[in-house]
């Protein structure tokens, strides 16, 4: 019987890139689609994420399963091989727990530090720079979230390692700097020259140039989603 | 060696009550201690510098924190002839789901019903009672969210029981007659014990309400 695996996804998106580091971390051959998420959303996505109506939706033999956190959960435990997730109960409780703040504290408060205007801005900025300091904290002396090799926080911390150096230079703020967080920048250096990591990210030039160009859409699209 | 459980809590808190009633169905004995929000303990500002919220649940003296992070905990720590989790990953991916589902509508909709005032609380007051309808329809009819056995979505949905009165008194409709499946799923599971002791009654989270809003009003 044959597998079917599907990704809908957009090619600029952290939490599309994190399902393919995912896949292709154990292994796994997928069919991918791209959506076009401002003008055109696919029926397909529609009916695969009613709730949401948002990517990344991965379709296993016809089930689909939504929500990047979910996805990723998802796929470790259907492939076994390369775990992401450790395996003792309590190390697994702090690595959910570390990909809940990324996702719930810092992607907005660096997306908003670069997006936003005025007051918000500001104090997003604020917010980017405390959570970026804990995100520092809680790396010292490891080489990746995960220890010595790429693991699910890592995999999650996509949007630090890749994404905010990219909105930082289309907004011209300084949030993630090597004099304020030199452990971060050395990690996302590691995390981005992981071949795995590597072959999974956007080109920064492009994606410079659509934050660039897309701005104004991507504030509208996203004013009331992040 | 006895396990030393402990969970940092606050009795109105909805994210608190997942917590107990996770403890409760796994037959763990913990040690609740309330907290004063208002005052926080050493013990919370330690063990959950982050945040600085509860629940922090303490197994050991090490700290878990965040609700939905505590009962996955739980779920793996004890009790593995009783999962709340089911085995299917593509069960779990659905179970995990509709829990975040309520996290991020609980976070957008129902803190702005309860706290916000004027135009944007109106509109949060809708946008609660359709995140009770999509629940509606997700349930259907079956008995839980997970099919035929109380599980993990059910742990993390049923809190929201509580502060049904709280929510119907300010958006003015009635969450029996929009949402009547989602009740009868709430009774149903309001006749298990660990749900039973873990929520409070319903006037009673409203007459704390109450007694927020007076106290926010007169700063």
């Amino acid at each position: 019987m044959g597998e079917e695996l599907k990704l809908l996804g957009v090619w600029g998106s952290p939490f599309s890139r994190r399902v393919e580091i995912a896949l292709k971390i154990k292994g796994v051959e997928y069919e991918y689609s791209e959506e076009d998420l401002f003008h055109n959303k696919s029926a397909l996505l529609l009916e695969y994420n009613p709730v949401h109506k948002k990517i990344p939706v991965l379709v296993h033999n016809g089930k689909p399963i939504a929500e990047s956190l979910v996805i990723l959960e998802y796929i470790d435990e259907t492939w076994k091989d390369s775990p992401l997730l450790p395996q003792d109960p309590y190390e697994r409780a702090i690595a959910r727990f570390w990909a809940k703040f990324l996702d719930e504290k810092c992607v907005p408060a660096v997306w908003k530090s670069c997006m936003s205007v005025g007051p918000e801005r500001e104090k997003a900025q604020e917010e980017a720079l405390e959570f970026l300091s804990t995100l520092e904290g809680e790396l010292k002396g490891k080489k990746f979230f995960g220890g010595e090799t790429v693991g699910f926080v890592d995999i999650v911390a996509n949007f630090v390692g890749h994404w905010t150096g990219v909105l930082q230079e289309m907004a011209g703020v300084d949030i993630l700097t090597e004099d304020k967080f030199p452990v971060l920048c050395k990690w996302a250096e590691e995390f981005q020259n992981c071949p795995v990591i590597k072959e999974n990210l956007p080109p920064r030039d492009k994606l410079l140039a659509f934050f660039k160009a897309q701005r104004e859409t991507i504030t509208n699209f996203y004013k009331n989603k992040v | 060696m006895a396990d030393e459980v402990i969970l940092l809590d606050s009795w109105p808190s909805a994210f608190g009550m997942r917590a107990r009633i996770a403890l409760r169905e796994k037959g763990v004995e913990f040690d609740m201690r309330e907290e004063d929000l208002s005052n926080k303990s050493p013990l919370l500002l330690k063990m959950n510098p982050v945040h600085k919220k509860i629940p922090v649940l303490i197994h050991n003296g090490k700290p878990v924190c965040e609700s939905l992070v505590i009962v996955q905990y739980i779920d793996e720590t004890w009790g593995p002839e009783s999962p709340l989790l089911p085995s299917d990953p593509y069960e779990r991916a659905q179970a995990r789901f509709w829990a975040d589902y309520m996290d991020k509508k609980m976070d957008s909709a129902g803190r702005s019903a309860l706290w916000l005032t004027g135009e944007a609380q109106e509109v949060a007051k809708k946008e609660y009672i359709e995140f009770l309808k999509v629940l509606e329809g997700e349930l259907g009819d079956k008995a839980y969210f997970g099919g035929e056995r109380f599980g993990y979505a059910d742990v993390s949905l049923i809190p929201l029981y509580a502060w049904f009165y709280v929510f119907e008194t300010l958006g003015n409709y009635s969450i029996v007659e929009e949402c009547p499946k989602v009740v009868a799923w709430a009774s149903r599971c309001m006749q298990r014990e660990s749900v039973a002791k873990s929520l409070p009654d319903q006037y009673k989270i409203y007459d704390y309400f109450l007694a927020v809003m007076k106290k926010r009003r007169a700063q």
